[in-house]
């Protein structure tokens, strides 16, 4: 850990890195069945290093029990692989520790402890039982480099509870980096967010996602016209289509989904 | 001032005049049989030190420490009752024993003829009893009230176990009548000093680790683990070993405060380690405060002497009074009387607000009213069932 390389040069695009051997997320067949009720329904879906890819569909789409099911919160069949491993299956923490991390709609952080606490928390997992035991001396050097990236260097020793609603949110993404996630799956990060914030976000996300595999929900769809590299539209459990924000637009089925509600060329 | 109480020369300086006022302010003061009476009440202090961790810290109600305390304790009283067997009766076999049983020792109470078993299991038998226990409920993500009424039914049946070993255990009426302790004779008042000091010591030490874990990194872990154990299993967290361990650690002082009782007061019987005892530990630790460092044994200090003192004046009345302030201070104070100086400089605040802003505003609610309850609704979904 000499020189911590949490934010790598280079733009997210479209189909990830081009260059090497990126990492990948393979998703392949996932169903995932509640009392015979089918959320998700035989998904196949890949992301590459590199890529920002954002999740759409109308509400109860399955976009996020596809997050459950990967991150191994709720049980499903079918195959998820991240560069060689199959994750489907194994626990929670262990699934965790793989390096695939996520984000909640509701901002989760640890409220009674301060910024900083939290991000050495999210840092910690693979202490020694020694160091857990004895008080934490100064700041990591990756800490300090995510509190700098989400922006929230003067605040790293409020307590998170007092967080604005927007900082909680970044708060959760740089949890993700100090994590060391290679996969990062965020749910909705922008919802309840003021314009500035958005933007911001959307600033980070770009930041972040040129060296990870990323996937974004989201339901705005001008946050997505303005950051996205690739959208997949998920309807009924299905995926219905996927390519760039263009492509996905013009598809005469994406457009039969969404006619009625708010619909893709609303806002 | 504050700054200097969190500084490590405060910390010491803190400990230190605990030290005196434990170690020279008490013996000096008070007469021997008050002394005594200190010693009990600082075995109940040990105990809540470790459900001020367990509970306080990491959100297990241990509605059932009585387990760990009555293991201690009984694993001491055997050891004492069989030294005072082999040298007084001469026989080897403890007097109740004669009365009640074959006149037999069975062979599970042989170890503890040994004074070094016995040191050992008084620290090793709780720990591992909660170890087993802690891995077999957490795990299978027992908690809440689940884990508090199991750990409560599990005091429940101990005590009934051991009441119905009338030849080995001494049934309902305990064991008792110890003599010596380790070799020095348990009637010399020099000794009852030397025990009250050791359970003194044992006392700070206590606080001092329990100190040690709460700033410790493994401390924080513990709140996050309290406040959102489902979030923590998303930071690559197992929180079923950071629960097993603290789990460990409040049984591991409640045992040893066990084995400290017993030459102390002079009897352990089912009536100490049961559903009761193991709630009133419990009361103690809620109204001193659960989270803090010293609110849990300041008290467990005062509801003993309260205790003691009301008891005596209205018997039957105690118990109501008791009940009645948990059900206080859980409902208006549940940070406990430690939470008291901030709750009054929150008050102020509000008043001044209200005084500073327009009564047209809308009253202010500080966002974290009730800081240790209002957080454990977690955000994150509950895994599903399976």
């Amino acid at each position: 850990m000499t020189t911590p390389t949490l934010l790598p040069d280079g733009e997210p695009r479209a189909g990830g890195l081009r260059h090497g051997r990126p990492k990948y997320l393979e998703v392949r067949g996932l169903t995932v069945a509640f009392d015979g009720f089918v959320a998700v329904d035989n998904v196949n879906l890949d992301v590459v290093q590199g890529d920002l890819r954002f999740l759409i569909g109308p509400n109860g789409a399955g976009k996020t029990t596809i997050i459950d099911a990967i991150t191994g919160l709720v049980p499903a069949t079918g195959s998820v692989n991240h560069t060689g491993t199959e994750i489907l299956g194994r626990k929670v923490h262990k699934i965790a520790r793989l390096g695939v991390g996520r984000t909640f709609q509701t901002a989760s952080v640890f409220e009674n402890l301060s910024v900083l606490q939290n991000l050495d928390i999210a840092a910690g997992p693979g202490r020694k039982a020694r160091e857990l035991l004895r008080r934490r001396k100064g700041v990591d050097a990756a800490v300090q480099e995510a509190l700098e990236i989400i922006g929230l260097e003067r605040a790293a020793d409020k307590q998170a509870g007092t967080l604005a609603h927007g900082q909680k949110q970044w708060l959760e993404i740089g949890m993700l980096l100090v994590q060391n996630s290679e996969v990062l799956l965020l749910d909705e990060p922008i919802a309840g967010m003021s314009q500035d914030e958005r933007d911001e976000t959307g600033q980070l996300l770009r930041r972040i996602a040129a060296s990870r595999i990323t996937l974004v929900i989201e339901h705005d769809m001008d946050f997505v016209r303005e950051f996205a590299t690739s959208v997949t539209v998920l309807a009924a459990g299905k995926v219905l289509s996927e390519g760039s924000v263009a492509q996905v637009q013009a598809d005469k089925k994406v457009q039969d989904v969404y006619l009625g509600t708010a619909g893709m060329e609303g806002h | 001032m504050s700054t200097f109480l969190r500084s490590r020369w405060g910390v010491l300086a803190g400990f230190a005049v605990g030290a005196v006022l434990l170690l020279v302010a008490a013996p000096a003061a008070l007469s021997v049989f008050n002394l005594a009476l200190l010693g009990k009440f600082i075995c109940f202090a040990i105990v809540a030190v470790g459900i001020g961790l367990a509970w306080g810290r990491g959100g297990m109600l241990t509605l059932g420490q009585g387990v760990f305390f009555g293991l201690g304790a009984y694993i001491m009283a055997m050891h004492l009752k069989l030294a005072d067997a082999s040298l007084f009766g001469g026989s080897g076999v403890p007097d109740f024993m004669s009365l009640y049983g074959s006149g037999e020792v069975p062979g599970w109470w042989e170890p503890f003829r040994s004074p070094v078993v016995t040191l050992l299991a008084v620290v090793l038998v709780p720990g591992l009893v909660a170890l087993v226990l802690g891995l077999a409920v957490f795990k299978r993500r027992v908690k809440g009230a689940y884990f508090a009424i199991l750990s409560q039914a599990l005091a429940a049946a101990f005590a009934v176990f051991l009441i119905g070993q009338q030849a080995t255990t001494g049934g309902s009426n305990g064991l008792s009548g110890f003599r010596s302790f380790f070799g020095f004779d348990l009637k010399d008042p020099s000794n009852k000093l030397m025990l009250y000091s050791i359970a003194a010591v044992v006392l700070l030490l206590a606080l001092a680790a329990a100190r040690q874990l709460m700033h410790s990194r493994f401390g924080e872990l513990l709140v996050a683990v309290r406040d959102q154990e489902e979030r923590v299993r998303f930071l690559g967290y197992d929180p079923a070993t950071i629960k097993t361990v603290t789990y460990v650690i409040a049984a591991v002082m409640a045992g040893i405060a066990g084995a400290l009782f017993v030459p102390i007061v002079g009897i352990i019987s089912p009536a100490d380690v049961g559903v009761i005892p193991s709630i009133a530990f419990l009361i103690g630790v809620a109204i001193g405060g659960r989270a803090t460092l010293l609110g849990p044994v300041l008290g467990a200090l005062s509801v003993a002497i309260a205790q003691t003192s009301l008891a005596s004046t209205f018997p039957s009345f105690w118990v109501y009074f008791q009940g009645l302030l948990f059900v206080l201070v859980i409902g208006f104070m549940p940070g406990g009387l430690a939470s008291l100086p901030r709750l009054v400089s929150r008050l102020k605040q509000r008043n001044t607000e209200k005084r500073s802003t327009a009564p047209a505003s809308a009253p202010q609610v500080p966002a974290s009213a009730a800081p240790t309850t209002a957080t454990t609704a977690t955000t994150v979904p509950e895994e599903a069932s399976r």
